[in-house]
């Protein structure tokens, strides 16, 4: 039973589990958790290209403008549909999955996601009538019918993450005998956490959405498709995501520096840091090996000068606390490396894009530009996903930091692997039908988005 | 004077009858076009459906949401024992409220028939065993079948059983019989005699059907769970009485082509019958012994959640009404 070994040590390596089924619950989390997040990007970045562009439309009345609004709101409509599921789910599984957890603080947390079901309404209603509602409101109404989608997208993003940034930093309870005795709702939503959690992931999801819209007209590019329609599409999202991404790095640095004052654990982790004291190293790639990492590039003192300005800075490694206390090490550091190594990627291309704009108003004339911009959407996906891993694996073996440990959440009852396994197929299935069906809206094709009529028998779709 | 749980659990139950008016109602749009017929005949009923549930589809998930987070955030432990120990049928639930959506989302995308069938198939199937599951979840409930605590009742048990199954099947009739009254009027505004035709023997034939499945279910209560039975010929019985006439009246009205007013009478049977049930089990949230102040969350976290929900209506109600007046108007 050899293959059997190996997939249980590949199992351990993800963290001091207690049990096969709190192993199967994590990863069903990751992965409704990892799907949705693609999604939810998009929704909270689209509506505000689409804004954009039909600013562009309705000022200068430019018809490539019109045709590009066309096939983004599409394309919005349908991610946003195929989102609205995936993230009912996810509310699904924090009760299916974390009974624990929800039981004694989905009290605490209860407010966040309640602002956000309304914030969600309102984007879903206010998509209806822009969708739906082609011929009936004046071209200008029309377009400011998405400033509440863009504005709810955002709102959403921000309450959603005020949930997740409460499990990295609990306040505003008391806890007295396993009980909550007392809740003060709005200290737990504006924990330490908040501010550099929520900035940096709507930073992030501006930058998927501009990245990843760009690449599509990128891959065109490539393939020989250069009219000005193309450009167009390519220059819009792409600008947005070339000014955002600076200070996405800028937020970045501060949110690892706050983790080295509120959460020092994951900080190391991140790092690959074991022991305490000045002159940290920052080290690049790596195993973690028993007591140290192995392998890895290290830059003496370059930590230490992160964190604070200078060599002498203390860091806190990962051997103040006892090993069960520690995240797993290897996935953390090298899921952080990849996040980093990333942004700074799409930091240059953002840079050449804006050098070539600056001295020729025109895009980069190397090959090169339109591919590694092909490749921009899907690495800032990847580096969302990243992120999401430094953050939920570093906080580990804590599903609330420092108060309850995921352990003690996961639900009890058996056969969690089964519903593992059934909801790994179905999202396998959703994959390949959303990506297929995505390609047909990009492709050739116009179809219909979800919210929108159908049109009569006979008539070409406009 | 009505304090903060006990209003927290109105807006709860309020909640649960928008869905069950609003979600229910898709979800048996998704029957009938199961039922639809052939890829060429059954077209217009299709087209019908879908530009019934088009714009608002979505809206419909946000009732669910919105029952799940009250739910936690008003009574933490009630959500907590639900979830965990009816993990079964409602992860069914989620992967069917995942396939329907994105079903219906991906056949409007997909022009070939082949793509149009199979999604449509996923799309109709998925509305009949999610409000099954969800079904099966209330009888649990109702039959006093979840403890407190976590995971601590039947995992199968508590839902497989006569109470479980009569709600299921109850909650897909009464989705059904809902769309059905809803499409005749929708059909008639559209200009579409034949169809609403078509629709109106539906309901008629539904609506008796789910007649006789709740007369034949009071002798099922009465076995399988005797407090709810009790509560329900007790204190409940006036509620009952109303959905019992409602019922009647509609399907009255249905047979007299009085479409609007069917779909008004339709609504009050249901949302009289929900009421009921909770009328009969009040105060207690998980009988048989789990009282709704005692699971209640702090009085700062209802008082945050009420003034926000408030506050969020006060937003929400005229771009709602905006929504649905561009629909009509179409």
């Amino acid at each position: 039973m050899v293959p059997h070994c190996i997939v249980w040590s590949a199992i351990d390596a993800l963290g001091p589990a207690a049990g096969g089924d709190l192993v199967a619950a994590r990863l069903q989390m990751a992965l409704s958790l990892g799907w949705h997040i693609v999604l939810a990007c998009m929704g909270v970045g689209m509506p505000a290209l689409l804004l954009i562009a039909e600013w562009r439309a309705v000022r200068r009345g430019d018809p490539d403008c019109r045709r590009l609004i066309e096939r983004w709101a599409r394309t919005t409509g349908v991610l946003f549909a195929v989102g609205a599921v995936s993230g009912t789910i996810l509310s699904f599984e924090l009760g299916l999955l974390w009974p624990g957890m929800m039981g004694l603080y989905g009290e605490v947390i209860g407010l966040p996601f309640a602002l956000e079901g309304f914030a969600f309404f309102i984007e879903a209603i206010f998509i209806g009538i822009y969708l739906y509602t082609g011929g009936l409101l004046s071209p200008a109404l029309r377009a400011w019918t998405l400033v509440p989608v863009a504005v709810a997208g955002v709102a959403s993003a921000f309450f959603v993450v005020t949930a997740n940034a409460w499990m990295n930093q609990p306040r505003g309870f008391t806890l007295d005998g396993g009980r909550i005795t007392q809740v003060d709702p709005w200290a737990a939503m504006f924990n330490p956490a908040t501010p550099p959690q929520t900035v940096h992931m709507i930073l992030a999801a501006f930058m998927v959405a501009g990245f990843a819209t760009a690449s599509v007209y990128a891959v065109a590019m490539l393939r020989g498709r250069r009219d000005r329609y193309h450009r167009l599409g390519f220059a819009i999202p792409f600008t947005v995501a070339a000014i955002v991404t600076p200070f996405q790095i800028l937020v970045g640095d501060l949110a690892a520096r706050f983790l080295a004052h509120y959460q020092p654990v994951k900080l190391a982790a991140m790092e690959g840091l074991y022991r305490t004291g000045p002159d940290a190293p920052l080290t690049i790639g790596g195993f973690a090996t028993g007591e140290g990492l192995r392998y890895g590039l290290e830059i003496p003192g370059a930590l230490s000068i992160l964190v604070g300005e200078s060599t002498d800075t203390v860091v806190r490694g990962l051997s103040e606390v006892p090993p069960a206390d520690r995240p797993p090490v290897t996935v953390v550091h090298l899921a952080f490396d990849l996040m980093v190594g990333i942004g700074f990627f799409l930091l240059a291309l953002s840079a050449w894009f804006a050098l070539a704009w600056w001295r020729r108003r025109d895009l980069p004339r190397s090959r090169w530009f339109p591919r590694l911009a092909a490749l921009s959407g899907l690495a800032a996906a990847v580096a969302v996903e990243a992120g999401w891993v430094v953050t939920e694996v570093g906080r580990q073996p804590w599903i609330v930091y420092g108060v309850m440990r995921t352990a003690d959440a996961v639900n009890p009852a058996p056969g969690l692997w089964a519903g593992f396994l059934i909801v790994s197929a179905v999202y396998v299935v959703l994959t390949v039908v959303t990506v297929y069906v995505l390609r047909r809206l990009a492709g050739g094709e116009r179809p219909l988005a979800p919210q929108e009529p159908e049109p009569e028998p006979g008539q070409v779709p406009s | 004077m009505t304090e903060p749980a006990q209003l927290t659990l109105g807006v709860l139950w309020a909640g649960l009858t928008l869905y069950a008016l609003f979600g229910g109602a898709d979800f048996g749009a998704g029957l009938w076009d199961l039922l639809s017929g052939g890829s060429t005949a059954g077209l217009p009923r299709r087209r019908l459906i879908e530009h019934a549930i088009g714009s608002v589809w979505e809206a419909n998930h946000v009732w669910l949401i919105f029952v799940i987070v009250v739910l936690w955030t008003g009574f933490p432990g009630v959500f907590a024992a639900v979830m965990s120990t009816l993990y079964i049928p409602l992860t069914l639930v989620a992967l069917g409220v995942i396939a329907r959506g994105a079903a219906f989302a991906f056949r409007k995308v997909g022009e070939r028939l082949w793509e149009r069938r199979l999604f449509g198939a996923v799309f109709a199937l998925s509305s009949l065993f999610t409000p099954f599951f969800l079904g099966t979840v209330a009888g649990a409930i109702a039959s006093g079948r979840v403890p407190p605590g976590l995971a601590a009742g039947d995992l199968v048990g508590s839902w497989l059983n006569p109470t479980g199954l009569l709600g299921g099947v109850l909650a897909v009739g009464v989705c059904a019989y809902l769309a059905a009254a809803y499409l005749c009027d929708d059909a008639r505004r559209a200009g579409e005699a034949g169809l609403a035709a078509e629709f109106r023997t539906r309901a008629l034939v539904t609506g008796v059907a789910m007649g006789v499945v709740a007369l034949g279910g009071i002798g099922v209560l009465r076995a399988d769970a005797p407090a709810l039975f009790a509560g329900l010929t007790g204190r409940a019985l006036p509620l009952v009485v109303v959905s019992a006439l409602a019922g009647t009246a509609a399907l009255a009205l249905l047979w007299l082509r009085r479409f609007a007013s069917a779909r008004a009478a339709s609504a009050l049977a249901v949302t009289a019958v929900l009421w009921g049930w909770a009328v009969a089990q009040y105060p207690l949230m998980l009988p048989p012994s789990l009282g709704y102040q005692e699971a209640a969350a702090t009085p700062a976290v209802l008082t945050a959640t009420l003034v926000s929900v408030a506050v969020g209506a006060v937003l929400l109600v005229p771009s709602l009404v905006w929504l649905y007046y561009l629909q009509q108007r179409r």
